[in-house]
């Protein structure tokens, strides 16, 4: 007995046409924003986890990927990766990056800083980007965003692709900051502390 | 027989979602977003669960 595909479970294909435009006009990235801002409402307003649940693409293609495709190795993640040290760490870790992607925008768009036409994999290797690039009607700065928010969405997918190689298909889920994030909404929405779920194992 | 029914190591859980994608029986759901819960009612021990979830929180318990 399989469970009836919905809308939501295609849209993966919407995950995946984002990648490909990041490569042909990099100001699409602008819609990355939406995987940010609509798990972020989600759980504010509803105090779930229904995007990562439901609507989450990315996921849906890693798990056609390393599922259906078979291309993982279907293993246990490590401890430590599912480790609260781990998540929190790598949340932070991706938000200080966030910002200093953000402060990097603000000099391009203040004017202290010419654009950078480059996508910044894994926060070290600039890989040259300018083929994506066509002008913008707006400022400089909004390129920069999209150069940079790219390259943060990218580098997820990246990331994600090895461990969903090296583990199960959606190992990114475990670390995934959005995820994390939202989990921690939850947590403080229905007032639950750690030690209240230590409890009920 | 030895009737076997999945638990969900909580504190560990991500609340992904994957389980319940999975599950043939719609026994699982993530109500508040910090863990997913199992309707014993409803759960044959299949295992489906088990394999999917990516961070293995999720076991398979003989039950009376």
């Amino acid at each position: 007995m399989k469970q009836k595909k919905k809308w939501y479970d295609y849209l993966w294909i919407v995950s995946l046409t984002y990648l490909i435009l990041g490569f042909f006009n990099i100001l699409f990235a602008w819609l990355g924003l939406l995987c940010f801002f609509i798990p972020l409402i989600i759980s504010i307003t509803k105090g779930t986890k229904a995007y990562c649940n439901r609507y989450c693409g990315r996921g849906q293609l890693f798990s056609l990927i390393g599922g259906r495709f078979g291309l993982s190795r279907r293993k246990d993640v490590p401890g430590w990766m599912k480790s609260g040290y781990f998540r929190y760490g790598f949340l932070i870790f991706f938000f200080i990056m966030f910002f200093q992607m953000l402060w990097n925008t603000y000099l391009v768009f203040a004017g202290a800083r010419d654009l950078r036409m480059a996508v910044t994999l894994l926060w070290t290797f600039k890989l040259p980007w300018h083929w994506a690039y066509h002008g913008t009607l707006f400022s400089d700065g909004a390129a920069q965003f999209a150069f940079g928010f790219y390259s943060v969405m990218l580098t997820s997918t990246v990331l994600g692709l090895i461990t969903m190689v090296l583990f199960k298909p959606r190992s990114w889920c475990v670390y995934c900051p959005m995820g994390t994030m939202t989990q921690l909404i939850c947590k403080a929405k229905h007032g639950t502390s750690h030690s209240d779920l230590g409890e009920g194992l | 027989m030895v009737k076997r029914k999945a638990v969900v190591n909580i504190r560990e859980c991500v609340a992904c979602g994957c389980c319940m994608k999975v599950c043939p029986r719609s026994a699982i759901d993530i109500p508040k977003g910090i863990y997913a819960q199992i309707n014993r009612e409803l759960c044959v021990g299949c295992g489906k669960c088990v394999k999917e979830c990516p961070a293995s929180v999720i076991k398979l318990e003989v039950t009376e």
